[in-house]
C-alpha cells in the first residue's frame, strides 16, 4: 500500500480482484460463480474473502445454476453478484431474462474473451450486442457499465449495485480479459455496512404472519397484464435513459475527428488521439461509460464540430451501430476493429484518424 | 347463526391456512391437489408458514405460487434447486422447499437436482413423478416407462433409442449429501397418510438441521394418459410401482446418525484427507 | 522521482517459474510507491502451464493507454525463445537485459540500435547463495541501466511485494538487487 498525494491509500491490484474487493465493500455478501478464463481470479478472490466477512461464496455446478442462485438470493433480498466470461454469459442469459422479468436486482460481470463459440481467451469486446441488445429473450434492457481502468472498475461496482436496487433491474459490468488481468494502482471505495442497504419490502423473506405473501415471478398468462407490465418497465427504462447516461469526453470541444471507443479500446484510442493532436489533427475521444443507456446526449453534442467519426472496438463492429443512430447521417461514421482477441495498437488507430482527416479536408 | 349452533358445530375438515382460498388450475382427478394439501397441512402443523419460502417449477404446478400462503418464488424450468439453495443460504433460519415435476426435476434440471443434493443443502424437495409432461400436453418424460405411449413417443417409448427411465430416488440415494429420501404415492387413504408422514418428516428434518430431504410422489395424469382418475391409479399401481418401488431409500437418522454430514463422514472414514483428525493421531 | 525516463515500456519474458511476473510486479510497485502511473499486464491462459510467461509493464507520468507493450524500450529476457521473439519488437535506443544462463546466443539478433546488457543472472544468484533470484538480479541490472526509480524505492518495492509469510526472503531479494546493480 502506498499513500498518494491526497493521502489516500493506493494499492496495485488486478482488475478481477479489484472488482471482487469493491463488490464486498459495496455490501455484497453473496457470490455464485463458475470457473472460466479470464475472470477466474475474481471467483478465487471471493472464495478467499467471503468467509472472512461473513459472506457466502458458492461454486455452482454451472453458469446456469450460478445465475439462478443469483435470482434466488436476490429474491430473498440479498445484494448479490456473479461473474463469468463470454461463453458463460451466454449460459446466464436465461437467468438474466428471468431477473428482468421478475424485477430483481443483481450484478453480473462479464470479463469478455474472443468468440463466437469457445472462441479464445484473449481480450475482446464482442459481447456488446449481447449486453446491450439481447442478453436473453424478451423485451428488456439492463444497465451496462464499461469501465476502462482498474480504478474505474472499482468505482462502477458500487454504482452498479445501487442502480440495480434503485431500478430493480439486473446490471452488467462489461470488462474484458485485458482489464481483468492487468494491474493498476487503485484507491478502493469506502466499505458500506451491509445492514445500511435499502429495504426490500417485496423480497421473499417469510411473511411472519405480518403481511400477505410475497411472490417473485415472471409468469403472466394474460396478455394484457403482461403488456402492461412491459409498458411499466419501459417507463422505468425511460427514466434510466434520462438519468443514467454516462460518458467521458477528451479533447472534443473543437474536434474534427471524433473517435468513439469504450473499455480497453478507449485506452488505445486515447493514445492515438494524443498522437493525432501532436501531428496537428483536431482529434477527440468520446468514451461511453454506460453502454446502455447509450450516452446519446454527449455524442450529440459533438456533431456540431465533427467532420467524421471513427469507432474503435475489439470486435467486428457492434457499437458502431449506436453511433450511427445518433449521428444519423450528418457525418461519415467509419469503423476500425480487431477481433478474436487481437488488441489494436495506437499506431493502427492513428493511421485511420489521419486517413479520415485527409478525406474530411478534401 | 346463534351461539348455541356455533357451539354445536364440530369442525371435521377445513382448508389448511397455508393453502390459499383460490381455485387451482389442476385437472379433475389430478393428484397435485392432494400433495399441495399435504404440504400446506405440514406448514400449519409445524407452524412454519410465516418463515417458509416455496419455489415453484415450470410444469403443471407452475402457478403453485398462487396457491400456497407462504412467500413464493417462481423459478426458471429446472432451476428450482439452485434458487432454493440461494434462498436458504441468505436466510438459513427460513424453511425452503421446492416443488417440482419429473420433466423439471429429472430432465432439464437434473444438474441442479444432483448438485443441490450432493451439497447437502438443508432444503426440502417435493418431487411429483407422473411419467409425463403434463402442462405442454403429454410428451415423453425422463420417467416415462418403456413402451409408454406419449405425444413424442407415439409408438411407445423405445428404450433402444430414447433410453431408459430415471429412478431419481435411487440415484440420489447414492450421494452423501441427502439425509432422507422416500418414495410414496397418494392412491388410497392409507397411502395418503403415509405420504403425509413422509412430507412432514422432510420438513421436520430441515427445521431440525438434519439435512436435504426428498420425497418422490408417484402420481398420475388422467388427462394426458387418457384415463379416468380411477383407471389412472390402477395403471400406476400396475406399471409404475414395479418400476418405481415405494419405500425409504435413505434415512440417516434411522441409520443412527444425527444428520447427513455425520453419515457422510462415516461413509468416507477410510479417506485420509476427508479426516484430518485421524491423520493428526497417526502423526502423533 | 528520478529524472531519467518519462515513460518506460517494458517486457519481461522467460519460462514459467523463473519469476518474470514477480519481477514485473516489483518494477510496477516502484512506480506505485512513487505515485506514478503504472500498468502491469501478464500473458495468461494455457501458456502459463510450463510454457513461456511474459508481462508488459508501463511506468509513466501520464495516463497509460494500452497496457500491452508491443514496441518495448526495455526488455528483460530470461530464455532464448523470449529473447529471440521480443528483441525484434524493440524500439531503437532501447535497453535489453538478458540472463546468459539460458540465453546462450545473443549474436543472431542484429539489433545494433539496442543496448545489450548480458549477465549470467541465475548463475550469479546461485553462486551468491540466492538460488532462484536471477529475476531480481536482472531487475537490479535494469535499474542500473535505466534508473527507472529512486534507489531506495527498489528496496521498498521488495518489502511491498514479498508476502508476509516469506518475510525471510526480503533480505535475500535486496541482496539480489545489489548483485545486479553492481554486476
Amino acid at each position: 500500500m502506498a499513500q498518494n498525494a491526497n493521502g489516500k491509500n493506493k494499492v496495485l491490484m488486478k482488475g478481477n480482484e479489484a472488482l471482487a474487493e469493491s463488490a464486498i465493500r459495496a455490501g455484497c455478501r453473496f457470490f455464485f460463480g463458475y470457473p472460466i478464463t479470464p475472470q477466474t481470479e475474481l471467483a478465487a478472490y471471493m472464495a478467499k474473502m467471503m468467509p472472512k466477512v461473513g459472506g457466502t461464496y458458492l461454486q455452482a455446478e454451472s453458469e446456469v445454476a450460478a445465475i439462478n442462485m443469483v435470482y434466488g438470493a436476490s429474491a430473498a433480498g440479498a445484494r448479490v453478484m456473479t461473474s463469468s466470461s463470454s461463453p458463460g454469459i451466454s449460459l446466464k442469459g436465461e437467468g438474466i431474462s428471468y431477473m428482468a422479468g421478475a424485477d430483481l436486482p443483481g450484478v453480473i460481470i462479464n470479463v469478455q474473451r474472443g468468440g463466437p463459440g469457445l472462441g479464445g481467451i484473449q481480450p475482446s469486446q464482442s459481447d456488446y450486442w449481447q449486453a446491450t441488445r439481447a442478453a436473453g429473450h424478451g423485451d428488456f434492457q439492463m444497465i451496462v457499465y464499461a469501465p476502462s481502468t482498474v480504478q474505474e472498475m472499482c468505482d462502477v461496482v458500487t454504482d452498479a449495485f445501487d442502480a440495480a436496487d434503485k431500478y430493480r433491474t439486473p446490471v452488467m459490468i462489461l470488462a474484458d480479459g485485458m482489464l481483468g488481468q492487468m494491474m493498476e494502482p487503485v484507491v478502493l471505495p469506502e466499505p458500506h455496512d451491509p445492514s445500511t442497504l435499502p429495504e426490500k419490502p417485496w423480497a421473499t423473506t417469510g411473511h411472519r404472519g405480518q403481511r400477505a405473501h410475497n411472490v417473485v415471478n415472471s409468469l403472466y398468462l394474460t396478455a394484457d397484464e403482461l403488456e402492461e407490465l412491459n409498458v411499466q418497465r419501459y417507463e422505468r427504462y425511460a427514466v434510466i435513459q434520462r438519468d443514467e447516461q454516462r460518458a467521458e469526453t477528451y479533447l472534443t470541444e473543437d474536434a474534427d475527428i471524433v473517435v468513439v471507443a469504450f473499455g480497453a479500446s478507449a485506452r488505445i484510442a486515447r493514445s492515438a488521439v494524443n498522437a493525432a493532436r501532436e501531428a496537428g489533427i483536431k482529434a477527440g475521444l468520446v468514451r461511453p461509460i454506460t453502454l446502455w443507456p447509450f450516452p446519446d446526449d454527449v455524442l450529440e453534442a459533438t456533431t456540431s464540430t465533427a467532420k467524421a467519426y471513427l469507432v474503435v472496438e475489439m470486435n467486428m463492429g457492434q457499437m458502431v451501430d449506436d453511433v450511427k443512430l445518433v449521428v444519423s447521417g450528418r457525418a461519415p461514421v467509419e469503423f476500425y476493429g480487431r477481433a478474436g482477441g487481437v488488441i489494436p495498437t495506437p499506431a493502427e488507430v492513428l493511421e485511420r484518424i489521419c486517413a479520415l482527416n485527409a478525406e474530411a479536408g478534401e | 347463526m346463534s351461539s348455541v349452533t356455533e357451539k354445536e358445530t364440530n369442525v371435521v375438515f377445513e382448508r389448511p391456512h397455508a393453502l390459499l382460498p383460490v381455485v387451482t388450475n389442476y385437472c379433475p382427478g389430478c393428484a397435485h391437489g392432494i400433495v399441495h394439501r399435504l404440504v400446506a397441512e405440514t406448514l400449519d402443523e409445524l407452524d412454519i408458514e410465516g418463515r417458509t419460502v416455496g419455489v415453484a417449477p415450470v410444469g403443471c404446478s407452475v402457478m403453485a405460487y398462487d396457491f400456497f400462503g407462504c412467500d413464493m418464488i417462481e423459478a426458471a424450468h429446472g432451476r428450482a434447486p439452485a434458487v432454493a439453495t440461494a434462498v436458504k443460504r441468505v436466510h438459513p433460519d427460513n424453511v425452503v422447499f421446492a416443488y417440482q415435476g419429473d420433466g423439471d426435476l429429472a430432465s432439464i434440471g437434473m444438474a441442479e437436482t444432483v448438485h443441490a443434493a450432493t451439497r447437502g443443502e438443508n432444503i426440502t424437495i417435493i418431487f411429483i413423478n407422473n411419467a409425463i409432461y403434463g402442462m405442454t400436453g403429454g410428451q415423453m418424460a425422463p420417467t416415462s416407462l418403456p413402451n409408454q405411449v406419449t405425444q413424442t413417443s407415439p409408438y411407445g417409448r423405445d428404450v433402444s433409442s430414447a433410453g431408459h427411465p430415471v429412478r431419481v430416488s435411487e440415484l440420489l440415494a447414492t450421494l452423501d449429501g441427502p439425509a432422507y429420501i422416500e418414495r410414496v404415492t397418494v392412491d388410497s387413504p392409507k397411502n395418503v397418510r403415509k405420504a403425509k408422514k413422509a412430507i412432514k418428516r422432510a420438513f421436520q428434518n430441515q427445521v431440525d438441521g438434519v439435512g436435504y430431504s426428498f420425497v418422490e410422489v408417484v402420481s398420475t395424469c388422467p388427462t394426458n394418459w387418457g384415463m379416468t382418475p380411477q383407471d389412472s391409479f390402477e395403471w400406476m399401481r400396475e406399471n409404475m410401482l414395479p418400476y418405481y418401488p415405494l419405500g425409504v431409500y435413505k434415512d440417516v437418522v434411522a441409520d443412527g446418525f444425527a444428520n447427513a454430514a455425520e453419515a457422510a463422514s462415516a461413509r468416507n472414514a477410510a479417506c485420509p484427507i476427508a479426516h484430518p483428525e485421524t491423520q493428526g493421531e497417526e502423526a502423533r | 522521482m528520478s529524472a531519467t525516463m518519462r515513460e518506460m515500456r517494458l517486457v519481461l519474458a522467460g519460462f514459467g517459474g523463473q519469476g518474470v511476473l514477480f519481477a514485473g510486479k516489483v518494477i510496477a510497485s516502484c512506480a506505485l510507491l512513487e505515485d506514478r502511473e503504472v500498468s502491469w499486464l501478464p500473458s495468461y491462459g494455457p501458456e502459463m502451464r510450463g510454457g513461456t510467461a511474459n508481462c508488459s509493464v508501463t511506468l509513466s507520468d501520464e495516463a497509460i493507454g494500452s497496457p500491452l507493450v508491443t514496441a518495448p524500450d526495455a526488455l528483460v529476457a530470461m530464455n532464448q525463445p523470449s529473447f529471440d521473439k521480443f528483441i525484434e519488437e524493440m524500439e531503437a535506443g532501447g535497453v535489453c537485459v538478458v540472463d546468459t544462463t539460458l540465453v546462450v546466443d545473443t549474436a543472431a539478433a542484429e539489433r545494433r540500435d539496442v543496448r545489450l546488457c548480458a549477465i549470467p543472472a541465475a548463475t550469479m544468484a546461485e553462486e551468491a547463495g540466492l538460488k532462484g533470484l536471477g529475476n531480481i538480479v536482472l531487475v537490479g541490472k535494469l535499474w542500473a541501466e535505466t534508473r527507472f526509480c529512486e534507489r531506495d524505492t527498489l528496496d521498498a518495492a521488495i518489502e511491498h511485494c514479498v508476502p508476509a509469510r516469506k518475510a525471510a526472503m526480503v533480505e535475500k531479494n535486496k541482496q539480489a538487487l545489489t548483485l545486479g546493480i553492481e554486476g
